[in-house]
């Protein structure tokens, strides 16, 4: 079933038109990835998926309901819930505070949170560790984790991942990716834009490869992953 | 100068010492403890006469209830609502005097230059529309962000002294003279000579705005503005309605704004638009700023120093400015984060653990 269905989407910054027109879909359990290098425009349809950016002409529909212009915290309650680039946490809260800040549409019931907690420190032990320590004071990973975290305290049924292995040791991204298909196979749907593109193809189902505001080629993860084409663009040879 | 520095963090581990022998007494011990605190709070107009301590705090120059109800009072309650739009929101506002100078003319016209409406019955009107007004200047000013709605602010504040200063249905540049008083209860009578009804009345005041403003920050609301003023995007990914909890923010704001205006006007019974100059503006934030924005307790603390200082070195005439002056740069210095910080937190005080047994299936 479809979950989510990006039609011929157009979005500008000022004048400049970032997206120009993408299209793509994504069915309920997938990992799908949009890859492609900087200013191709895939943080850009993840903020307008999310709502923070609004959409110049096409359409977004979620569960077969066009959310277009619908606004971000309604979106968030549907149950589409992003983790920003890089260090979109709060800096000031403490780490257990941020991940409460993931359980806010949805108020705070309290067995369920405790659950719910529980499952994100086992997903990320290194939070329990850090769990009374500032936001702000945590390292480049670990507010990935964070990130990522207080994203799935919200429940989401579609995670939308910015550049999660941006900044990270090669230790740290391979274990990210791990954690990326355990969260999937709890019935997570995922989309994923990455610049790491070898992993991220690896990790998907499926993949869309965009190119300065339009998608250029999709195809499974794996055949990507060998396409002589995508290969001499994004994967080094 | 770092001996300084020293000291006042001494102080503020004396102060968690005696927060933790706080916490250690009984319920009784504690309840007479705040009496205690909320009654010297009420006397403190006789503070001056206490030996040692009367000689730090009276201001040379000026009765002292004065002070105390004038410029105390005001800069506390107005720091306090300030204190939600730049602290709590993280919204910087220039031109808070704005929202204290409608406080004040909604009672001036309304007690005195088109109606006689009791000053009672004008206060909660002042309220109300101080935070109609916080809702119109916020409702298209809030989309922007940062620098942008500083200068927008700014120039609000200095539309409504203009304004005032040019409509004559507010007095023009006269002002507005024969205000009503707030209605003499008992043996309190609030007349032109002793300040000391006013201040006590203002002193409630700032104790309803405290529980009101605690149980908002306390609650959903609270944290609502928390995220916006750490990141205010992260805050929209989280499903947090921001515009709407600015708005909020700016108009619970403005209400106390005008609130400190309204019991401005009834105590001094004379507004002229001159009382509302963009000096005052700076002066409010950099209360806020200066007791450690986002932290109640600091920015009472911040509307404390800024009010009294000046009063304190006024027999240094000319240079009290420059004492003043002197004392912000120092804090500044010193306390980046103000006098009180929004919070001093040590390493990992919640157990993660009891969060983990709870959940045992």
């Amino acid at each position: 079933m479809t979950l989510l269905e990006v039609r011929d989407l157009h979005v500008f910054y000022g004048r400049i038109e970032a997206i120009k027109g993408v299209s793509f879909t994504l069915n309920e359990g997938e990992i799908v990835t949009l890859i492609g290098a900087n200013g191709a425009g895939k943080t850009t349809t993840l903020r307008t998926i999310s709502g923070v950016r609004t959409v110049a002409e096409g359409s977004i529909f979620f569960e077969g309901e066009d959310i277009t212009k619908m606004a971000p915290h309604d979106r968030v309650k549907r149950g589409i819930c992003q983790a920003p680039e890089g260090r979109g946490i709060f800096p000031g809260m403490t780490v257990r505070e941020n991940l409460d800040m993931g359980t806010y549409v949805r108020g705070d019931k309290g067995p369920q949170k405790a659950k719910d907690l529980e499952h994100v420190m086992h997903l990320f032990p290194r939070l329990r560790e850090r769990i009374g320590q500032m936001g702000g004071t945590l390292s480049g990973g670990e507010q990935q984790m964070l990130a990522i975290g207080r994203a799935l305290m919200s429940k989401p049924r579609l995670l939308l991942l910015d550049e999660p292995s941006m900044g990270l040791a090669p230790m740290l991204i391979a274990q990210i990716f791990t954690i990326i298909k355990e969260i999937n196979a709890d019935g997570i749907s995922v989309l994923l834009v990455e610049q790491n593109a070898t992993q991220a193809l690896k990790t998907a189902h499926r993949g869309y490869v965009l190119e300065t505001g339009y998608v250029v080629k999709t195809g499974a993860g794996s055949d990507l992953l060998v396409d002589p084409a995508v290969r001499a663009a994004y994967l080094g040879g | 100068m770092s001996q300084l520095s020293n000291l006042w963090t001494r102080f503020l581990s004396l102060n968690t010492d005696v927060q933790v022998r706080w916490k250690s007494m009984s319920r009784v011990q504690r309840l007479s403890g705040y009496v205690l605190a909320v009654l010297a709070l009420y006397l403190a107009p006789w503070w001056p006469k206490i030996p040692g301590i009367g000689w730090l705090v009276n201001t040379p120059g000026t009765q002292f209830s004065t002070v105390l109800n004038d410029q105390v009072i005001i800069f506390v309650l107005v720091a306090l609502g300030l204190n939600v739009v730049v602290g709590l929101a993280g919204l910087l506002d220039l031109g808070y005097v704005g929202f204290y100078a409608v406080g004040a003319y909604v009672v001036g016209v309304l007690t005195s230059q088109h109606a006689s409406l009791p000053w009672i019955v004008a206060l909660p009107i002042a309220v109300v529309v101080s935070m109609l007004v916080g809702v119109i200047l916020g409702t298209p000013t809030l989309r922007l962000r940062g620098d942008y709605l500083a200068i927008v602010t700014l120039g609000f504040g200095e539309i409504i002294r203009i304004s005032a200063k040019n409509l004559d249905w507010l007095g023009a540049s006269r002002g507005i003279s024969d205000i009503g008083k707030p209605p003499s209860i008992g043996p309190l009578k609030f007349g032109v000579l002793d300040p000391k009804p006013y201040y006590w009345l203002g002193l409630t005041l700032v104790f309803l705005v405290v529980f009101c403003l605690y149980r908002l920050e306390e609650s959903r609301v609270g944290r609502a503005w928390t995220a916006i003023r750490e990141d205010e995007d992260a805050a929209e990914l989280m499903g947090v309605n921001t515009f709407k909890f600015k708005l909020w923010a700016f108009a619970i704001g403005a209400a106390v704004g005008g609130l400190a205006g309204a019991h401005y006007a009834g105590k001094v019974g004379f507004i002229s638009p001159d009382n509302f100059p963009l000096q005052l503006s700076i002066l409010f934030l950099a209360a806020v700023v200066l007791g450690g924005s986002g932290n109640m307790a600091g920015a009472i603390l911040g509307g404390i120093m800024v009010a009294w200082l000046p009063e304190r070195f006024r027999n240094f005439t000319d240079k009290r400015v420059l004492v003043f002056g002197i004392a912000l740069v120092l804090v500044m210095v010193f306390r980046p984060e103000g006098l009180l910080p929004r919070r001093v937190r040590t390493k990992s005080p919640m157990k993660p653990a009891s969060d983990g047994q709870e959940v045992t299936q």
